[in-house]
């Protein structure tokens, strides 16, 4: 009888674990859009819908499966089962297949909306962009007029002076026209290449709407590229733990027409 | 009478040699050259400050007023005048608008600071003491005063790490005569009694400058400061 009431049990609980994975699958995008500002949004949208339908089965029927089972011989008393046929060694590697056979596909699925963004350069006249993220707040970097970024000298930052970066406008003369913004503001429908670097410790770059989370690593200067086609202000937020200002550490990503991005940069250089 | 009248006087005088002889050093500090202009400063990344500041603040690394005048310079008395006692007076450093409230504070070696949170956010406080122990005290909105001591002379540069824009000095001094010069420069060091007296003149990026005075009386001695601007 208790059996019974177990197999039950865990078929309800299947159900009821099925509701948000069919309401994520076939009603999340008109219930809460987070809505998508970039090109290459859609087809990771399209890959997490996939694995969640795939996942989602998967779990459902193995779940059932496990109802079934238990319905079945949850009340038997000790004894010996039948064997699976070939015994619990092919059991096993059937099981170790399907299972690898899954999460291979899903991964070379996915590799596509991934390799996107990270197996293909930038493209040659993406706008340049340092992303400097540090205890606590991402400070960003354009080039000037002269196009030509400063060298970093980690030595020379000076935070109350407004030098985030470390530049040394006094012997180096490209850094003299950088322009450093507290902001990320960029050109709608214009390549981003973001250029990013820690300062400290590790971060993450992370915009809902571009579909973009990328780990800063300190020591490691990390390339992104991404194109924005909704003009508006969202929020970056840090999602590594960073240290005690962590959960103040965010900026805003600020997409403006091309006009107004010109006007904006160009007023930051006066 | 008469007797105990001079009795009196002589005693006041030993007393407060400063109220008999009070020798004061005063005088401008000013800078030649062109400083750098200072930076609007971005705090989008904290709306309950920035729009307390409907035009962006700047840096206030170099703070000037008509006439070439240079403000936010310590000038103390580094020789001659050291006090062994603190003040009993609290300093007080404010943060608000995710700004110090002054941007440099002087206090006593050992004397009370009391450094309060005026900001819907939180602060950290962080002085880079290198003399002194250094500490690192997170200051919620709401949360009371948090009180400090420095034992060693040091010039401590503070900064917030949740707001790293936020940039601050203590200089910590074992004189009470020092004075910071606001935008038109002009400082007082009062109450000297006579004596030889090495006179600093700090700026926290310009450097220091020391000029060596005499009081032999009740006199007003003037002295300038000059520093030389950088451009970058």
């Amino acid at each position: 009888m208790g059996g019974k009431i177990f197999a039950v049990l865990v078929i309800v609980i299947a159900i009821a674990s099925a509701v948000p994975i069919i309401t994520h699958t076939f009603l999340g995008a008109s219930v809460t859009p987070p809505q998508d500002i970039s090109t290459h949004g859609a087809e990771i949208d399209k890959q997490l819908d996939e694995t969640m339908i795939e996942a989602g089965l998967s779990f459902l029927a193995a779940q059932l499966l496990l109802g079934v089972f238990v319905w079945q011989f949850g009340g038997r008393k000790a004894g010996p089962l039948k064997n699976f046929p070939g015994g619990s060694k092919y059991l096993v590697l059937a099981a170790l297949l399907l299972v690898g056979a899954e999460a291979i596909a899903l991964g070379a699925m996915g590799t596509k909306a991934w390799a996107k963004v990270y197996f293909q350069p930038a493209s040659a006249d993406a706008l340049p962009i340092q992303a400097q993220a540090g205890q606590f707040a991402f400070y960003f970097r354009y080039a000037g007029p002269d196009g030509k970024f400063g060298a970093i000298h980690p030595e020379k930052i000076d935070e109350g002076n407004s030098n985030f970066f470390g530049l040394d406008p006094e012997n180096d003369i490209p850094a003299r026209d950088d322009i450093t913004s507290g902001e990320l503001v960029i050109p709608v429908n214009k390549e981003i290449h973001l250029m990013m670097h820690a300062k400290d410790v590790g971060h993450s770059f992370y915009v809902r709407e571009l579909r973009i989370q990328q780990d800063f690593v300190p020591g490691l200067d990390l390339s992104l590229h991404f194109t924005a086609t909704k003009v508006g202000r969202y929020e970056i937020v840090c999602t590594q733990l960073c240290g005690l200002g962590h959960y103040n550490m965010k900026a805003y990503l600020n997409v403006m027409s091309q006009d107004d991005f010109d006007k904006w940069l160009k007023a930051q250089s006066s | 009478m008469r007797a105990s009248c001079h009795c009196i006087a002589a005693l006041a005088a030993v007393l407060c040699p400063a109220l008999m002889f009070a020798g004061t050093i005063s005088g401008k500090v000013t800078y030649t050259g062109t400083p750098v202009k200072q930076k609007p400063i971005d705090m989008s990344k904290e709306p309950s400050c920035a729009q307390q500041h409907p035009t962006p603040i700047t840096t206030e690394t170099i703070v000037t007023g008509a006439n070439n005048t240079l403000g936010n310079v310590v000038v103390y008395i580094s020789a001659g005048a050291d006090d062994a006692n603190a003040p009993s007076q609290t300093v007080t450093f404010t943060q608000k608008g995710c700004q110090y409230i002054p941007h440099v504070i002087a206090l006593h070696t050992g004397q009370e600071l009391q450094v309060s949170n005026a900001d819907q956010t939180s602060h950290n406080i962080h002085p880079l003491a290198k003399v002194n122990r250094e500490w690192n005290k997170s200051q919620p909105p709401g949360s009371p005063a948090i009180q400090e001591k420095f034992d060693q002379p040091e010039f401590i540069s503070v900064k917030c790490n949740i707001h790293p824009w936020m940039h601050g000095w203590f200089a910590v001094l074992k004189t009470n005569h020092y004075s910071i010069t606001g935008d038109s420069g002009g400082f007082s060091l009062p109450n000297l009694p006579p004596g030889k007296y090495t006179v600093t003149a700090w700026h926290e990026d310009y450097g220091t400058q020391t000029q060596d005075v005499t009081i032999t009386g009740n006199e007003t001695k003037s002295i300038d400061f000059s520093f030389k601007a950088k451009a970058y």
